[in-house]
């Protein structure tokens, strides 16, 4: 029915009833705060964010009943949510870190700038080649069967070799790290190269663009979407590979916190790790969403119709 | 640059071509002897058939024809997609593509506007409008904008700058495409099935645009479809395909004066003239049908 109605408003006016919508104008501040406070309270008054709690709400109910009330068999050599959130709130914690100790944050610190060197290596690196894969059919021919046969090697097969390769305890750790988040970025920036519609290559030849234009104006932006899903994916996977390399090596980082709090039997420490790295992946990948979002005006603006309509 | 609406009705450049009501005189294709072979010459499928026909200068030329008829791989020949297996095509003097010359090249003096639609989804209507002449280096930026904006304003379509192709109708889509064809000054706009998707009452008020559109710049067209309809209400000449390999079964001159409006429809000529071709489309579609085409 939208469709007809402005199809009809022709010449007098054309107006998209932006009353319905939040338009965001780029460049307008005033716009975009109105669309997140728009978006907070629709989301507020939905569903959602209830449903959410009861989901947490279940989680660490089940954890808290098979491990403290119910005591189960394998369960009860785990910490239970309560030692585990006690030690990471207390000011003074048993095993020495918790939320209070400037050791916390330093593992924090060493394993975010990890995953940060590595996933700025692996889109500085893959975003080209996967656009030059997906553009060109000869370079693509030789590049690929190579990187198809490197790709299923997973991060700990490498482990030793990185160990061999790089000096230090630092560079091979991030070299792990870059390797899993390298092949996710290649890979779906050549699938976002090659999804893109025929038509659109067509049409910017037919309008006088000649090859490197056609690269700027449509294969880059054309693969956008799918380099940033791309991105997000590669930024997990980066988590999932640096934990595996400091588990191996290395002096700090959540990895290594995880694997000497085992060691050590200061299983509530090992479980404050984990939660950590959880939320930290999570924060990263929110961060890559934003920024896509971000630079994709068009695509967000799209979508928010859709859901509209 | 400045584009006084008061000053002409076309754009600059076409309005120095057509001083008064004189007809243009360029881009005028004539299609000769055009055979198109997919796969391999012995097992491939023959989708044009020594098809010869000629599409006026300054003329809306309709091409009629069952779904999978090969009137694309026609367009997509002039257009500078595809190659052609043998024949020639000519635009004025200029031989696109012939013998030594398989393919043409792409550009801006044949400008295809598309079945789906192929405004760029992540620049804005301004952006994309403007386009063209700042990819071919013949305007700055500035003025191209600047022309864009006459362009939109001219076809009715103010407002709509900054929104993005996916924020507005279909409908819109397909006039703003129209007004990114035509800032080139093309000699001929290949239009291939644009309204296929559209309503039927959406339908109608694009063809009115277009037929004003049509009527300020007088640039030729090159239209295919399979609306009998749409074909007599806005082609000068309606040339009827067979089916499967594709060369011109009829050519039908419609002697309607321009301007146009939907009055017509209803109007005795009009249906004498959907009377005389139905019969050649309908034989056609059997043949398809028969042949197993089916509706993509």
């Amino acid at each position: 029915m939208k469709d007809l109605q402005s199809a009809f408003a022709g010449d007098v006016n054309v107006s998209l009833s932006p009353a319905s919508l939040p338009a965001a104008k780029p460049g307008d501040g005033a716009g975009r705060q109105e669309t997140v406070v728009f978006r907070l309270t629709r989301w507020l008054r939905s569903p959602r964010p209830y449903l959410m709690l009861v989901g947490f709400a279940l989680f660490l109910g089940f954890w808290y009943l098979t491990v403290e009330v119910w005591k189960l068999p394998r369960f009860a050599q785990m910490p239970g949510p309560t030692d585990v959130i006690t030690e990471w709130l207390s000011p003074d914690p048993s095993y020495g870190l918790s939320i209070y100790s400037p050791e916390y944050y330093q593992h924090i610190w060493v394993s975010w700038r990890r995953v940060s060197i590595a996933f700025l290596l692996a889109t500085a690196t893959g975003v080209p080649l996967g656009l030059f894969l997906g553009w060109s059919q000869r370079f693509k021919d030789y590049v690929f069967p190579v990187f198809e046969l490197l790709r299923p090697i997973p991060p700990l097969a490498w482990v030793p070799l990185a160990i061999i390769m790089f000096q230090g305890s630092e560079t091979p750790i991030v070299f792990l790290t870059f390797l899993a988040s390298f092949y996710a970025t290649t890979l779906n920036t050549m699938l976002g190269v090659e999804s893109i519609d025929a038509s659109f290559v067509r049409a910017a030849y037919c309008l006088g663009a000649k090859r490197p234009q056609v690269f700027r104006h449509v294969i880059v932006p054309g693969a956008m979407p799918f380099i940033f899903t791309g991105l997000q994916i590669s930024v997990g996977v980066a988590w999932f590979s640096l934990v595996a390399g400091e588990m191996v090596s290395g002096q700090y980082g959540l990895g290594y916190l995880i694997n000497t709090s085992y060691t050590m039997v200061q299983y509530p420490t090992m479980v404050i790790g984990m939660i950590t790295l959880g939320l930290v992946g999570y924060l990263t990948s929110a961060a890559v969403r934003m920024l896509g979002n971000y630079l994709m005006q068009w695509r967000a603006r799209e979508l928010a119709i859709g859901a509209e309509r | 640059m400045n584009y006084e609406p008061a000053r002409s009705r076309g754009s600059p450049d076409l309005a120095a071509n057509a001083p008064g009501a004189q007809e243009r005189r360029t881009g005028a294709i004539r299609i000769a002897n055009v055979v198109k072979i997919y796969g391999s010459e012995g097992a491939g499928i023959r989708a044009v058939d020594d098809c010869t026909f000629d599409v006026p200068a300054g003329k809306i030329t309709v091409v009629v024809g069952p779904s999978g008829c090969g009137k694309t791989t026609l367009l997509n020949a002039i257009a500078g997609f595809h190659s052609i297996s043998s024949g020639t095509i000519y635009l004025d003097d200029t031989l696109l593509c012939g013998p030594g010359r398989p393919q043409a090249d792409p550009g801006p003096d044949r400008i295809v506007v598309f079945q789906n639609g192929a405004l760029f989804p992540w620049k804005t209507i301004i952006d994309n409008v403007s386009f063209g002449p700042i990819v071919q280096g013949r305007l700055t930026r500035k003025e191209s904008i600047e022309k864009a904006r006459f362009m939109l304003a001219e076809s009715g379509l103010r407002n709509l700058e900054s929104n993005y192709p996916g924020e507005i109708s279909s409908g819109m889509r397909r006039r703003v495409e129209i007004a990114r064809a035509l800032m080139n000054d093309p000699k001929v706009l290949l239009l291939d099935e644009p309204y296929r998707a559209l309503d039927s009452l959406t339908k109608s008020v694009m063809h009115e645009a277009l037929l004003e559109t049509f009527d300020r710049n007088q640039v030729t067209i090159f239209f295919i479809t399979h609306d009998l309809e749409e074909a007599i209400f806005l082609g000068d000449h309606v040339v009827i395909m067979t089916t499967r390999p594709c060369r011109p079964k009829k050519i039908l001159t419609v002697d309607i004066p321009h301007p146009r409006d939907y009055s017509i429809l209803t109007a005795k000529r009009f249906r004498e003239y959907l009377d005389e071709t139905v019969e050649a489309v309908h034989e056609e579609a059997l043949k398809a049908f028969a042949a197993g085409e089916r509706e993509r």
